[in-house]
């Protein structure tokens, strides 16, 4: 009961003396005012704090500890001792993969990959909300934004069958190449498809999902700037390029500056179901590299030197592509 | 003009306030109506194939006769299927995955955005920075495996489980929610001596249910979805989600098409071509019969993300 008490006399108490704290004994030492809000909030939030374990130490487990656990990749790793390693063995395994040329193969795939994606993905959506935001039957508008969303929920693999069913020989686009008396083509076993297949099928599942944002955004822009803009004289794409294109502008970078922060991650799984070895050559990207040489010929080390590399990597580019925004448009994540 | 602003629902659409229809404009009308519905006709053909091929011959199937359209109509593959305790006991484990994953996340996502949504919680700003860090680095692929099957986890449900199940993308949807709710109520509940845990349960989930349910569903669509984690941790037939059992169906698929013998390969090949659209309609079928009523609820979700954003 004395806990209820003390919520009673301390809850209001950080919105009264928030600002100025008005301790009766202020004077009492320059350490202990600290000390003792401590202990107070301890007192007064203890079933806040209780709520917080749980969650806390579901991060910690699941999140920090593989975080520190990669540290394997300067140790070595006996499967079945502990997880951090056995001993160090400085930067053997950083020399490998970058002696290691199949490495620098797979980081030239994921490059072209993730730019190719980046490059048609980004804007896409964009391109679909303006067409949408010129549409004035309301009924219209809401089918075709629920037919654009409904991929985006498909589990990759079902993504991934789907292409395959598609393209295989007896698929729909053969079905057209031979009607057009074409050779029917196994795309799927063809490297030199695999990245138009891959950047069409994230086209497929992302570019209606991509749109929600912009739209929202189209709707916060001034009516009253098209109002001006037309009588200035500017027609309809003038008002789309001079009003339309800056009211989405900071939505546009905050995505961008997403999308360039995770361009190493290309969706590995959705590689991973559709590449096979006559593939390799395009289709292997850094993280279907290290899964193959981590967990099936398992060399764990070796795979976490490659994917410590990899997550410093999308570290920087996320904290540059948001410096440079911040610096050149003046619009940031945080 | 005088009609464009005296029609408050013209203005949401960003449109031409009072535009006049000039010749240009009109083709224009028309010609983006074509365009969207030539992209909706895309969005949707995958789907149509699969529903057709599903009730096709697999004789049809194999001589490349099936687009939109059952040919040779027939319900044989759903029989089978019907048939197939693996594939029934696949789709019983991605239901019970599903709901105990999702039950795991809201605990865990709901409380922790509670907590870290008091403004003057002491610690407030280390408990947020603990959560969004993670967004920005993990651990990856080697380090949770091993520490997965160093907890002995491997072969369990919990391996599927357990990994996914706080998204720092909804605590902070969430944490931006609670924020926002009218803080009278809370001070007023502390003054009639309620603790946290009271006002938690009792005022703050109440006020959630909109948010609460557009978590649900963002969870339960990415535990439905998801086959990697079982596919890493999972080896026993028995534990397989259905995900899982298809992909085990197309890799099949595709490794027999690639060891190419033409005669052989192509019965094989269009016979699973077939079970690989029933199963694929059985996965689907879930999800597209709850989406248009839900939709909206991951809209507004991923709008609420924005803001916080």
């Amino acid at each position: 009961m004395s806990t209820t008490s003390d919520r009673q006399l301390s809850a209001p108490a950080p919105v009264l003396d928030g600002p100025t704290p008005r301790p009766p004994r202020a004077d009492v030492g320059r350490s202990r005012p600290a000390r003792r809000s401590w202990r107070l909030s301890l007192r007064r939030d203890w079933q806040l704090y209780a709520l917080a374990v749980l969650p806390v130490a579901f991060l910690l487990v699941f999140r920090y500890v593989p975080m520190l656990g990669n540290v394997i990749a300067f140790r070595q790793f006996r499967p079945g001792g502990s997880i951090f390693g056995e001993r160090w063995v400085g930067l053997r395994y950083v020399e490998m993969f970058i002696h290691d040329p199949t490495f620098w193969k797979v980081f030239s795939n994921t490059v072209i990959l993730g730019g190719l994606t980046l490059l048609v993905c980004f804007p896409l959506p964009i391109v679909l909300a303006l067409l949408l935001n010129e549409v004035r039957k309301k009924a219209f508008k809401r089918t075709i934004q629920s037919i654009s969303y409904l991929p985006h929920f498909l589990s990759l693999v079902i993504v991934a069958g789907m292409v395959m069913q598609l393209l295989s020989l007896q698929g729909t686009v053969n079905q057209i190449i031979e009607g057009l008396g074409g050779e029917a083509v196994p795309f799927l076993q063809r490297a030199e498809w695999f990245r138009t297949i891959y950047v069409g099928s994230e086209v497929w599942q992302t570019v209606g999902w991509g749109t929600i944002l912009y739209l929202a955004a189209l709707t916060t822009v001034d009516a009253s700037l098209y109002e001006a803009a037309r009588i200035d004289g500017a027609n309809r794409w003038q008002q789309t390029w001079h009003v339309t294109i800056p009211g989405i502008r900071p939505t546009m970078i905050t995505l961008l500056i997403l999308n360039i922060g995770t361009f190493l991650n290309v969706g590995f799984e959705k590689v991973l179901l559709l590449y096979n070895p006559l593939t390799y050559s395009t289709a292997d990207v850094i993280s279907t590299y290290l899964y193959r040489v981590g967990l099936v010929s398992n060399n764990l080390s070796y795979a976490a030197a490659i994917g410590l590399f990899q997550a410093c990597i999308g570290l920087v580019m996320v904290l540059s592509a948001n410096f440079i925004s911040r610096r050149v448009v003046g619009a940031s994540l945080w | 003009m005088q009609r464009a602003t005296s029609s408050p629902s013209v203005r949401s659409a960003g449109t031409p306030v009072g535009a006049r229809d000039t010749r240009g404009y009109r083709a224009f009308t028309v010609f983006n109506t074509v365009a969207l519905v030539v992209v909706s006709l895309f969005m949707l053909y995958p789907f149509v194939t699969v529903l057709a091929q599903s009730f096709s011959s697999p004789g049809a199937i194999k001589a490349g006769m099936v687009s939109f359209w059952p040919v040779g109509f027939n319900l044989d593959t759903y029989r089978a299927m019907a048939q197939d305790g693996l594939f029934w006991s696949s789709y019983r484990n991605t239901l019970v995955y599903t709901l105990v994953g999702t039950t795991i996340a809201m605990v865990l996502t709901t409380t922790f955005a509670f907590v870290i949504s008091k403004r003057h919680l002491r610690g407030r700003g280390v408990l947020i920075g603990v959560a969004v860090f993670t967004m920005f680095f993990n651990g990856g692929l080697v380090p949770n495996y091993v520490l997965i099957s160093s907890l002995g986890l491997k072969n369990t449900m919990w391996a599927v489980v357990l990994p996914g199940a706080v998204s720092v993308f909804n605590l902070l949807v969430m944490k931006s929610f609670f924020e926002n709710l009218p803080q009278e109520l809370e001070e007023a509940a502390q003054i009639d001596g309620l603790g946290w845990f009271g006002i938690f349960g009792r005022i703050v989930l109440p006020l959630s249910k909109a948010v609460l349910a557009t978590m649900v569903l963002f969870y339960s669509v990415a535990y439905w979805n998801d086959w990697f984690s079982a596919f890493l941790y999972l080896d026993k037939n028995e534990l397989f989600p259905v995900t899982l059992f298809m992909r085990n169906l197309i890799a099949g698929a595709s490794s027999s098409a690639s060891e190419g013998a033409a005669a052989v390969g192509a019965t094989t090949q269009a016979v699973s071509a077939n079970i690989q659209a029933v199963t694929m309609i059985l996965t689907i079928i879930p999800i597209v019969c709850v989406y248009p009523f839900v939709q909206r609820f991951f809209v507004s979700g991923v709008m609420l993300g924005s803001v916080k954003g």
